[in-house]
């Protein structure tokens, strides 16, 4: 017990300082992206930086405590967290308030929590709970459906909240199945329905149903494994039609126009110049600015506080999800790369820690947290740098919002403190 | 397999990342301009344009502050608008048709509600206008003419258009350009510099503070204030000789190249092309197409020079040893040349005529007897003519005088090449072009060219360019005007051209134009022209003209002066050159009676003949 105690102080400094970067690095951007040549003062708590400040605090209790619980505490009560957060996020449906259209905030006066980003932490201790148990079998296909439940079931609620680019988010948990044994036809179905569906969307139906024939006939005539090649290759085949169709009806009938627009754009699927320019002033505002200010920023940037396009807040959302349009404007390409080098040092270095947990919930839950810090890096930096569709989520630690910085918060921490017991492990 | 996947993923989107990054920021990115910057508002501001002075220190040309009533249609309030039209002396009609326009144009951005508000006004609803919403108004500044002469040297100022925008990027939409006479030589010189303010915008294209604090501001430099050479006294003088009167007068002081008066007449007033009223005098003017006022007839009229140009053809003849002072003919009273037997009329009376006499009383016979010999001596037809040619030439005609008036003509002083193309297959010769020996046929001049060879003969073969700087404040003036340039005359025969010319006055075409206490040297000229009407070649009556400098020794002024169709040279430019020189150099008038007759003379119904559509009758 002593010596356990004593682990406390054996966090991983790697971490921690760069999670201290991070957040700082925001505060400081978010205060430049929002201050218009008013006094600075970080105890404006109306300012959206004094806000962004007091998060910051209330971080730090959560580290404390996150820090000097017990270990064992983390994988036991991993169910309840996970059940408490889906109570939380089905009560949005009677006491949640809409912004932009999503049903995902609680508001108590001046106070609005989003339950969706702590369902995050929640899945990720749930599945690692359930996979790190010694009864189940990650090749058995009931364990599978169970493990598909806990992470379908906040998706499918998120979605009917209308919160799609959160939903989205649950998907990187996929890269933790794979890592855990999952089948590799799994991974082999996810590449087939995204090439199927990119390609149907991109080019026909009959375009893209040609092009796997051709592939899978080649691939049938090239197998040396000669028994029920027949049965798989048609049995895929048929699967790739279906995928076509369903992606050209889901296209062109569930999805709603601005995520259909979004995707056009993004497969740059429009040609006609003049709707371009329409776009360029109505769904594409955003991208457009964000890249000219991004591409005004140079090599080195124009130096903090001193961002044209920052300080006349051309691109909206510039200190949400937007946030990176600012370090590229003021800190140039030297920042901004220096920035995603940050993130990607943090996200190999969990991952790194993972593969070093010898307890299996450790590990699991590890690679969950990298998994769901990358994906939202992936997507919030691809679709400020225009490389993915426009998908609105945080870009973690450094976006401005109190939920998303605990919530981060509390997903890294957990997995800094249930490393700094790897030495107790046996 | 499982282990790597991941990381390898991660790892690719970062390098994807910082390509993508590198190709914004660094492969498309181009390097920052503040210019460039749609995040910053640049707001210029305009320095005082420039001062004109006369010679003699008398200020011409300032600037005089104007009031704009200023509108952004966003911000207009309820208001009432009985009160507002009534104030602003304006019908409903207007205010709604002008808000609608500005509306149209940009509803946040300023737009001109009502220009060019009077000082008085100004001064009473500056007070008021704060009550109206949406409204405010501007100050500009507008050039301001404090005197009604010399329209067409001082010129004035406009808008740039687009031809200037694309020439100069200093200009910018809705800058002020020089677009006539001095305001356009000198525009460099009087705009001065103008400063430029950066301001913070934001996405709304709203203000929101000065950028960096105004660091990066730049302050506007003033415009220079020029003196130009124009005795704005003589000036006047000859615009009210010129009254009623088609043509000009071109004054240069010879041993400068100054140019002491410019009259183009008839002229109009400066100040009717600066404020509200603007664009509707200008088209005024502009189709005026009997005189054209906006034509500057002393630099842009191109005309025969009649009789002064036999000064040029006795100076090449004595040059050339064709002629000597000394050399004599006898005049019919006409002079028979080439094989056809034609016939050019004398009107000097007929007997023995030399140099002297031979100008004094205008023989066309001597000068079409001694252009006969410059031109076929020694048989060499093509070299002699060239040569003459460019005797002609070096009095600065036949091309632009490279002066620092912004428009001009160059006129035509044939040369053998010309009369080739003319003549393909044809021997011309001395008797082709005859015509020229009197100043007629294909020599055409301006009247600064006139002025500018009478300048070089007072001179005794030299000028300086004639010019319109006498001094730019704190810099100096181009060298070209200090510079003399050599006729290739021999300074010996303009002494004997100088007799000549004094015998005009004498007992010569002048003899009645003299001024008392004032040796004047001058030639009078007559001259043939025509014009179309419907397509028909009609003779019109002869233009007047005559060129003049004084005193004899030492001479002070050159003056060339044109009065179009007014006949006899001697009788009505001779008449206005005597005045002029009088009022140059002895500054009063005492030639009461001449000056009356002058005055009085209106060629009125002379200009309307052509337009009035029945025959009519030549130098009545």
């Amino acid at each position: 017990m002593y010596s356990e105690r004593k682990n406390i102080f054996k966090i991983d400094w790697t971490l921690v300082l760069v999670y201290i970067f991070l957040v700082g690095f925001g505060l400081a951007n978010i205060l430049s992206s929002s201050i218009s040549g008013e006094n600075i003062s970080l105890f404006d708590f109306n300012a959206l930086y004094g806000k962004q400040f007091i998060f910051i605090l209330s971080s730090l209790l959560v580290i404390i405590i996150t820090l000097t619980i017990e270990v064992k505490f983390y994988e036991r009560f991993s169910s309840i967290f996970y059940l408490v957060c889906i109570f939380f996020v089905l009560g949005l449906f009677i006491f949640g308030k809409e912004v932009n259209g999503a049903l995902s905030w609680y508001s108590f006066n001046n106070l609005t929590i989003q339950p969706s980003e702590f369902m995050k932490v929640g899945t990720a201790l749930a599945i690692s709970k359930f996979i790190s148990d010694i009864q189940i079998n990650m090749k058995k296909l009931s364990d599978q459906l169970k493990l598909l439940l806990i992470i379908i079931l906040p998706l499918m609620l998120i979605i009917l909240q209308n919160d799609t680019g959160t939903s989205i988010v649950f998907f990187s948990l996929f890269f933790v199945l794979y890592r855990e044994g999952i089948s590799q036809i799994y991974l082999l179905i996810a590449f087939i329905i995204l090439s199927v569906s990119i390609l149907t969307i991109k080019t026909s139906i009959s375009t893209a149903i040609l092009l796997s024939l051709i592939i899978i006939l080649l691939n049938y005539l090239y197998k040396k494994k000669k028994s029920r090649r027949f049965m798989n290759s048609s049995m895929i085949f048929l699967f790739c039609i279906f995928i076509s169709f369903l992606t050209d009806y889901s296209y062109k009938n569930i999805l709603k126009t601005h995520q259909r627009n979004y995707i056009s754009v993004w497969l740059n699927l429009e040609k006609d110049p003049i709707r371009i320019k329409q776009m360029k002033r109505t769904i594409l505002y955003n991208l457009n600015e964000s890249e000219k200010a991004i591409s005004s920023g140079g090599f080195t940037g124009k130096g903090y506080l001193e961002g044209t396009r920052t300080i006349g807040n051309f691109v909206p959302e510039q200190h949400s999800d937007y946030i990176f349009s600012t370090i590229g404007e003021e800190w140039g390409f030297v920042g901004s790369s220096f920035i995603i080098i940050l993130y990607i040092i943090l996200i190999l270095r969990i991952v790194a820690l993972s593969e070093l947990q010898k307890n299996n919930f450790s590990r699991i839950y590890g690679y969950s947290v990298a998994s769901i810090i990358f994906i939202h890096f992936m997507i919030n930096i691809g679709m400020v740098l225009g490389l993915t569709p426009t998908i609105g989520i945080p870009l973690p630690f450094l976006s401005y919002g109190g939920s998303s910085l605990l919530a981060f918060t509390l997903l890294l921490f957990i997995f800094i403190r249930l490393d700094a017991n790897r030495i107790n492990e046996w | 397999m499982r282990k790597s996947l991941f990381p390898i993923i991660v790892f690719a989107a970062g390098i994807i990342f910082i390509i993508r990054l590198f190709y914004l920021q660094i492969y498309s990115s181009e390097n920052y301009d503040i210019y460039e910057d749609n995040a910053i508002r640049k707001v210029f501001s305009y320095p005082k344009r420039g001062y004109v002075y006369d010679r003699n220190n008398i200020l011409l040309v300032s600037n005089q502050p104007s009031y704009d009533v200023m509108i952004i249609p966003r911000e207009v309030k309820e208001i009432d608008t009985l009160e507002f039209c009534s104030l602003l002396k304006i019908s409903k009609e207007y205010l709604i048709d002008k808000y609608i326009k500005t509306s149209k144009y940009s509803t946040r951005i300023p737009s001109v509600f009502l220009a060019h508000l009077s000082k008085e006004d100004y001064g009473y609803l500056s007070e008021k206008i704060r009550k109206y919403k949406g409204f405010y108004i501007q100050k500009r500044n507008l050039r301001e003419y404090n005197t009604r002469i010399g329209a067409n040297v001082l010129g004035y100022v406009a808008e740039v258009n687009r031809k200037n925008i694309l020439n100069d990027d200093y200009y910018i939409k809705g800058d002020i350009i020089g677009k006539q006479g001095v305001e356009k030589s000198y525009e460099k010189y009087l705009r001065g510099i103008k400063g430029t303010e950066f301001i913070q915008k934001d996405r709304f294209n709203r203000d929101i503070g000065k950028y960096k604090d105004g660091v990066l501001d730049i302050p506007s430099i003033s415009g220079k204030d020029l003196t130009i050479t124009i005795d704005s006294k003589l000036q006047e003088y000859g615009e009210i000789l010129m009254k009623n009167k088609k043509g000009a007068i071109v004054a240069i002081e010879p041993n400068s190249g100054e140019i002491l008066s410019l009259v183009s007449s008839p002229s109009y007033n400066p100040n009717l092309l600066v404020g509200r009223e603007r664009s509707k005098n200008y088209f005024e003017l502009y189709k005026d197409s009997i005189y054209r006022p906006l034509i500057d007839k002393s630099l842009l009229s191109m005309f025969p020079p009649g009789s002064p140009f036999k000064i040029l053809v006795g100076l090449t003849a004595l040059q050339e040893e064709i002629i000597t002072e000394k050399s004599t003919i006898y005049c019919k009273g006409y002079y028979i040349y080439g094989k056809e037997k034609r016939k050019i009329n004398c009107h000097c009376g007929g007997g023995y005529r030399n140099i002297y006499n031979a100008i004094s009383l205008s023989c066309n016979s001597y000068f079409a007897d001694t252009y006969r010999k410059t031109i076929n001596s020694q048989n060499n037809t093509k070299e002699n003519f060239d040569n003459w040619s460019n005797h002609i030439k070096s009095f600065g005609l036949g091309n632009y005088l490279n002066n620092d008036l912004p428009i001009g003509k160059k006129g035509v002083i044939p040369d053998s090449e010309y009369y080739d193309r003319w003549y393909p297959d044809f021997k011309w010769g001395a008797t082709t072009t005859i015509s020229n020996s009197i100043g007629q046929g294909e020599i055409l001049t301006t009247p600064i060219q006139l002025a500018n060879m009478t300048a070089a003969v007072a001179n005794e073969g030299y000028y300086y360019i004639p010019h319109i700087i006498k001094k730019i404040d704190g810099d100096t003036i181009d060298v070209r005007f200090k510079t003399p340039i050599k006729t290739s005359i021999d300074g010996t025969h303009f002494k004997t051209m100088n007799k000549a010319l004094y015998r005009v006055f004498k007992s010569g075409t002048g003899k009645l134009l003299n001024v008392p206490g004032i040796e004047i040297c001058g030639k009078s000229g007559t001259v043939e022209n025509f014009t179309k009407i419907n397509g028909i070649k009609t003779q019109l009556s002869d233009h007047s003209i005559f060129i003049a400098y004084a005193p004899k020794e030492n001479p002070t002024i050159a003056i060339s002066v044109l009065v179009e169709n007014a006949g006899y040279g001697s009788v009505w430019a001779g008449r206005i050159a005597s005045l002029m020189i009088e009022k140059y150099i002895n500054d009063n008038i005492s030639l009461k009676k001449m000056e009356k007759i002058v005055l009085n003379k209106n060629l009125e119904k002379e200009y309307l003949k052509p337009y009035l559509s029945k025959s009519f009758n030549i130098n009545e």
